[in-house]
């Protein structure tokens, strides 16, 4: 039986509000009642129905429940808009709150905690203090989460009123639901609070274990979430946990069924019995391809967190490929997930099979599931080089039906099948020439004519088949022209003959004089001026052989998939992208950065680093790409940017918006005075080397004490050992007696190098059209030109680290240092590119590895040794030119004093 | 953080707020504007049910005619909040006669409000069983054991049930006559390829129990799955009784069931709602009797001419039959005409889903039935035609039959009053996607 609510969604035709306002003070009950629900229906349509607030309110009192709870549900909605008001209802909630029905006390306490008005907060307190040790468990599993929802509201309050211990205690409650939500309470305010709250220690996990086979299905989630947080003494604890999890596995609830396998993965880690570890795999395998039989987007929940599992552990569902086959009716969503899978788990021995499955893609409706089908094949080609061949074979025949995005597809991944099996397949070039004219896409033309030009020696017609694209060279896309151009050169060096040369000139003048992108401009002067000037090198250069390609399909970051699996069923792993990255409310990092093995990025850093306001304004704009290697992935790829506007649009907390890097403002700090003005006859500059973008910066303050305008500045710098100079002239307009003015002065690198041991010393010569010349000197600081792009895997770092003689090893002590705060320090470093890679402990001491680079990509693998709050830093790095060493050394012990 | 949701709104397909909750404060109010605007009048709608907009992100399904849209700005559980989603929209259809969508919604609204309220707090879901939740809250909206009036049936301890370790099923309960009917369902999903082999091949089962029992009865179900054959025969020390035994791949339960029992003993132990719920669900991929096979043979004759024909053949016991047999024979868009013959049932073409449906109501046991078409297409202008070719699809119920063939072999009650109980069991196999591809 349905209800007939509708009705009170009909408009009458006098006024709407004053009649609702003379219906809401009548004195029958039912007419009083309904007149609410007219209210709270014209609400639900966005109505705005706040003026009748003190007419609802005064219907708050009474003995019906329904009636209740829609004046409460009108109070949630409008009681910020009329704060002074709402004071109005808070006698009959602290009544409610003491009502024998423990549905009305609950249902009091639960709207007050909804309520955000600073005067009912004050009123909530001693309710929720007694509804805490309420007799029935009902109110105290709503009064818990009520802790929560005022440690929103004001954390003080919470804490100043020992709410969290009374929620603590909560933990022994004897009802498994109270239980379930004071554990959700207290993990929600410990993710809140840099303080530790909630520690789960061996006592409280048996409890909470005991209470997981009692509670509700969502409370087993909340529990099992908390939990997933705890870390095993030892491989013994880990299996006793695993085994009082597993029997979850079999739950309907997929929220159970997920949370229980991120906790079994994290467990796994300290297993160190593979039999053990088998086992569970083998356990955790059929519940997770029960999941595929959910409703689609649970589905899709699912798959994208079996592709992080995958990557982790690749035996759990290796025998499982068929379920991941996709239905013809499946939803576009779940196809392109499952086909990831599938690239994911194809091997030797399944590949047949697979093949025809993505052929049978090829040909299905959807244009975008078909494209990705296509490249699925390409990029199993690339991952199992015994199924090559097969590969390009299925790829051939669907070249034959002559679809024409299916063609661009096909031409776009065997260009990558070349790079990854070089002078192989190429056999093929001929049936790819056939589908010439059906292109138009700029990747697939791109790719073709990388094919043409790479191969060109063995293509008859390569010549001919290049014109006919350079017809329209001026309105292709920069992609294919960039192709076009290189193709061009490479084919004049493999066939020097007239027709080519013909081609090349037009090709060169084309994209020299005729356009405006600096980078085909760029590209193409470069080669001009290899050709004139030596072929031979011209052709060691264009025609050098290539690095082979490797399959891309585990692509993941091992540091970010433990992280992502440590967030299974929850939103980061679903994006594949770290909570951090797309919460913009998260407010703890500090305790965290102590616990996770890898860096923290400069992210956490950038608030807080006084020292190099410049780096610190660059280092965000870094670390999104410095935090995942250059080889992000395109599914893991972050997502369009979004438009501030919609941000102002919908009122969202801006307050972590990145600083603009591009101009620091006038005013930063002071930079150290180099001319004093008692030796400049009045004119002081200060000046200071500073990095912002990944470029490095001479910062500059001239300040005039003089009685005369002084005009005409420019600037001189001497060789140098790092070849510093300026980029372009000195901008600083005419300066009045009495003002100064800031410049930043871009500069550039090995322009005129100083021969000779390196050192720091940078001379600087300043004149202008008043005042003689003035020199001067400043020192390089090395860290300014640490660059971005310092930051090394682990595995690379022990690579490169063996792979240099222990000659290169150079050591100082720094006895009068003393590092008061690992994460500060780090931060600060991570400011300035010195990345964090690992760190271990030494009896009290603690060891951090880090990296760094300066230009020319020469590297320095640093060993930092101290324990905090202790003078006495000792640092070992390894570089393939120890002559830095000192500089080094220079910068880091400045770095660390201030 | 399990938080599943920050708000959720129901939408009609225009975009309409039908009906809405806010559960935090970290998400405005309007951010819905921006789920209309970024989503739903976009094409971006359906393409994939996580979408991140601005600092929010945004989770939504569609029920029949109305969109449910949850709103997150934290690392929100998304397996909690669809889940939670599933759970609240079978909560409201059992609340509303089984119905769900835009007017069950505006009939209801102040229920739902109430509802709403009473699952989640603060974005934690909380209780959803129906069963128990009305218990108090009621259409009538005052049949709370606490009001003034005399309730016409009192409920003394709503709110301990509500949070109580069986928090399925309320106390107290009489029937006459006490009885179970197990429904065994299954749902056969196949994908064939054209030349018959099978590509993917699963069944998907679930047990709906209906429950009219007294008191609070402990069950224990026993099926003839090859784990618990043998874990009863280790613990009774005897051998297991030959037949056949089958293999679950996987089972899941109902809350009510005791995994840890489970786990250890492999038996199906539970206390269970009253009323109609689904006890358990289990996936079996080895040994699935595939109760029909289809053999395409498509043909093209020329540029416009194509024959079809299709041979079905039932291949369960002689003496059993399928119902509501229907089968879908996919035709090129361009189709103009077209003749069939049928040996049983009736076919027709369904321009609107480029298809004949060919349908037929009884279909007995190991018999064969052909369809046999001819097609003429509009020959377009030079154009390639399309590849593209969808299976054939096929639908069945054949009752008494399971395509895994698992049986009951037991259902004890026990009860502390002792009495008897009168136990029904019916087996019925559906198709699932059942696809053969030509």
């Amino acid at each position: 039986m349905s209800g007939h609510d509708s009705k009170y969604f009909s408009t009458t035709k006098k006024g709407e509000i004053p009649e609702l306002k003379e219906e809401l003070n009548s004195q029958y009950k039912d007419k009083r009642k309904d007149a609410v629900k007219k209210v709270i229906a014209a609400m639900t349509v966005g109505k705005d129905v706040s003026s009748l607030f003190t007419d609802v309110v005064n219907c708050m009192q009474t003995e019906n429940l329904e009636l209740k709870k829609l004046v409460y549900l009108y109070l949630i909605n409008y009681a910020k808009s009329q704060p002074d008001l709402a004071i109005l209802a808070v006698n009959t909630f602290v009544k409610d709150s003491q009502d024998p029905n423990p549905l009305i006390r609950a249902l009091a306490v639960r709207t007050m905690g909804c309520i955000r008005v600073d005067k009912i907060t004050e009123y909530l307190c001693d309710p929720l203090q007694r509804c805490l040790k309420d007799d029935d468990p009902y109110v105290r599993k709503t009064a818990a989460i009520c802790v929560a929802k005022l440690y929103d509201i004001n954390a003080e309050l919470v804490e100043d009123r020992g709410f969290l211990d009374s929620l603590k205690d909560l933990i022994s409650d004897n009802n498994p639901m109270v239980v379930a939500n004071a554990v959700a309470a207290l993990a929600e305010i410990q993710e809140n609070s840099a303080r530790p709250i909630f520690e789960i220690t061996s006592a409280t996990l048996q409890k909470l274990l005991t209470a997981l086979n009692e509670c509700t299905e969502w409370g087993q989630v909340f529990i099992l979430d908390a939990l997933s947080r705890y870390k095993a003494a030892d491989a013994r604890e880990a299996e006793n946990i695993v085994e009082r999890v597993t029997p979850r596995l079999q739950h309907a609830n997929c929220a159970v069924v997920l949370s229980a396998v991120k906790m079994i993965l994290q467990q796994m880690e300290l297993i160190t019995s593979t039999d053990i570890v088998r086992n569970l795999c083998k356990k955790m395998a059929p519940p997770l391809v029960t999941l595929l039989s959910a409703e689609p987007e649970i589905q899709y929940v699912a798959l994208r967190n079996i592709n992080l599992i995958v990557q982790k552990r690749p035996t759990i569902l290796a025998h499982e490929i068929k379920v991941f086959f996709c239905k013809y009716n499946d939803p576009i969503y779940v196809k392109m997930e499952k086909l990831e899978i599938m690239i994911k788990l194809a091997s030797d021995r399944n590949i047949d099979q697979v093949l025809l499955e993505f052929k049978e893609y090829a040909t299905e409706v959807d244009v975008d599931f078909v494209r990705k089908a296509v490249r699925a094949i390409g990029r199993c080609a690339i991952k199992l080089e015994r199924a090559a061949e097969r590969c390009i074979s299925v790829l051939l025949e669907l070249i034959k039906i002559k679809v024409n995005y299916v063609v661009q597809e096909a031409i776009i991944v065997i260009k990558d099948i070349f790079r990854r099996y070089p002078n192989t397949y190429e056999s093929i070039i001929a049936t790819l020439c056939e589908s010439l004219d059906t292109l138009d896409e700029p990747e697939a033309k791109a790719s073709m004519i990388w094919i043409i030009g790479e191969y060109a020696e063995r293509i008859d017609n390569a010549d001919e088949l290049l014109e006919s694209f350079l017809e329209s060279f001026p309105e292709e896309p920069p992609q294919v022209q960039l192709q076009l151009l290189t193709a061009t050169v490479k084919l004049f060096l493999k066939k020097p003959t007239e027709g080519p040369q013909q081609m090349i000139q037009a090709v060169l003048n084309n994209a020299t004089v005729e356009t405006d992108n600096p980078d085909l401009r760029d590209r193409a002067y470069i080669y001009w001026r290899l050709l004139s000037t030596d072929p031979e090198a011209a052709k060691d250069v264009v025609l050098a052989e290539k690095p082979v390609i490797t399959d891309d399909s585990n692509q993941l970051d091992s540091s970010l998939l433990d992280e992502l699996l440590a967030n299974i069923a929850t939103l980061s792993s679903v994006y594949h992208k770290p909570p951090e990255s797309f919460v913009t409310r998260l407010k703890t990092v500090s305790q965290r950065a102590e616990e996770d093995d890898y860096p923290e990025g400069s992210e956490s850093g950038y608030p807080e680093s006084p020292a190099h306001p410049v780096d610190g304004a660059a280092s965000p704009s870094s670390s999104s790409g410095s935090r995942h290697p250059a080889t992000s992935p395109p599914v893991a790829a972050a997502p369009a940017p979004v438009p501030d506007l919609l941000g102002d649009l919908i009122g969202l907390d801006n307050s972590n918006s990145l600083v603009p890097v591009d101009q620091p403002a006038p005013a930063g700090p002071p930079l150290p005075v180099l001319l004093p003005a008692a030796k400049g006859q009045g004119l002081q500059i200060s000046a200071e080397l500073t990095r912002s973008d990944g470029q490095v910066f001479y910062s500059m303050l001239f300040e005039n004490n003089t009685q005369s305008v002084l005009d005409g500045f420019m600037i001189q710098f001497n060789k140098n050992t790092f070849g510093l100079a300026a980029t372009g002239p000195l901008q600083v307009p005419p300066l009045h007696p009495g003002t100064s003015a800031r410049t930043l002065l871009p500069m550039v690198l090995f322009q005129n190098v100083a021969p000779g041991a390196p050192n720091t010393l940078l001379q600087v010569a300043v004149k202008n059209n008043q005042q003689p010349v003035w020199y001067f000197s400043d020192k390089i600081s090395l860290h300014v030109l640490f660059t971005e792009d310092g930051r090394m895997e682990r595995a690379t770092f022990l690579e490169t680290w063996k792979s240099l003689p222990d000659s290169n090893e150079v050591l100082r002590e720094f006895p009068g240092l003393v590092i008061k705060s690992m994460e500060s320090t780090l931060d600060k470093l991570a400011a300035s590119n010195m990345f964090f890679i690992a760190k271990r402990k030494n009896a009290n001491q603690e060891v951090l590895y880090l990296s760094a680079k300066i230009p020319r990509g020469i590297p320095f693998l640093i060993e930092l040794t101290a324990a905090v709050g202790v003078p006495g830093v000792k640092c070992a790095i390894k570089t393939p030119s120890p002559e830095m060493a000192p500089l080094f050394f220079e910068a880091l012990e400045h770095f660390l004093q201030s | 953080m399990p938080v599943a949701a920050s708000a959720i709104y129901f939408l009609n397909l225009r975009g309409d707020v039908l009906i809405n909750r806010l559960y935090r404060d970290d998400v405005g109010g309007n951010m819905v504007d921006a789920f209309r605007m970024h989503i739903m009048q976009t094409k971006e709608l359906g393409t994939c049910p996580v979408r991140q907009i601005g600092g929010c992100s945004f989770l939504y399904m569609r029920i029949s005619n109305v969109y449910i849209v949850i709103v997150v700005s934290s690392n929100a559980n998304v397996a909690c909040a669809f889940k939670f989603v599933v759970e609240a929209v079978n909560l409201f259809k059992s609340y509303f006669g089984g119905q769900f969508d835009e007017d069950a919604i505006r009939n209801n609204f102040v229920l739902i409000y109430e509802l709403l309220d009473e699952i989640m707090d603060f974005g934690y879901p909380q209780n959803l069983s129906p069963e128990i939740l009305k218990l108090y809250i009621t259409q009538e909206g005052v049949r709370s054991p606490f009001s003034s009036k005399p309730a016409d049936k009192p409920v003394p301890n709503a709110t301990l049930q509500v949070t109580g370790a069986v928090g399925w099923r309320r106390e107290g309960l009489m029937y006459k006559k006490n009885e179970v009917f197990l429904d065994i369902v299954e749902s056969v999903n196949l994908l064939m390829s054209s030349k018959g082999s099978v590509l993917r091949c699963d069944v998907t089962g679930k047990i709906l129990m209906k429950c009219f029992l007294s008191g609070m009865p402990d069950l224990k179900l026993g099926l003839n799955d090859k784990l618990g054959l043998e874990k009863e025969s280790q613990l009774k020390a005897r051998p297991a009784k030959s037949g056949k035994t089958i293999e679950l791949d996987d089972v899941t339960f109902h809350q009510c069931v005791n995994l840890t029992r489970f786990n250890s003993e492999k038996t199906v132990s539970f206390v269970p709602p009253d009323g109609e719920f689904e006890l358990m669900k289990y996936r079996i991929t080895e040994g699935v009797n595939l109760p029909f096979r289809v053999l395409p043979t498509i043909k093209e004759l020329g540029r416009t001419r194509m024959e079809v024909n299709v041979k079905v053949k039932s291949v369960f016991g002689a003496k059993m039959f399928a119902l509501g047999v229907v089968i879908k024979i996919p035709v090129p868009k361009q189709t103009a005409k077209t003749n069939f013959q049928v040996t049983s049932g009736r076919a027709k073409y369904n321009p609107s889903i480029d298809s004949l449906v060919w349908k037929i109501r009884k279909f007995p046991g190991q018999t064969e039935s052909t369809l046999s078409a001819e097609v003429e297409l509009i020959s377009t202008m030079g154009e390639k035609k399309s590849s593209t070719r969808p299976p054939i699809q096929m639908e069945f119920q054949v009752p008494m039959f399971t395509a895994s063939g698992l049986r009951v072999r037991f259902l004890k009650v026990w009860e502390k009053s002792g009495y008897n109980t009168v136990e029904w069991v019916r087996y019925i196999t559906k198709a699932g996607s059942y696809e053969v591809r030509c």
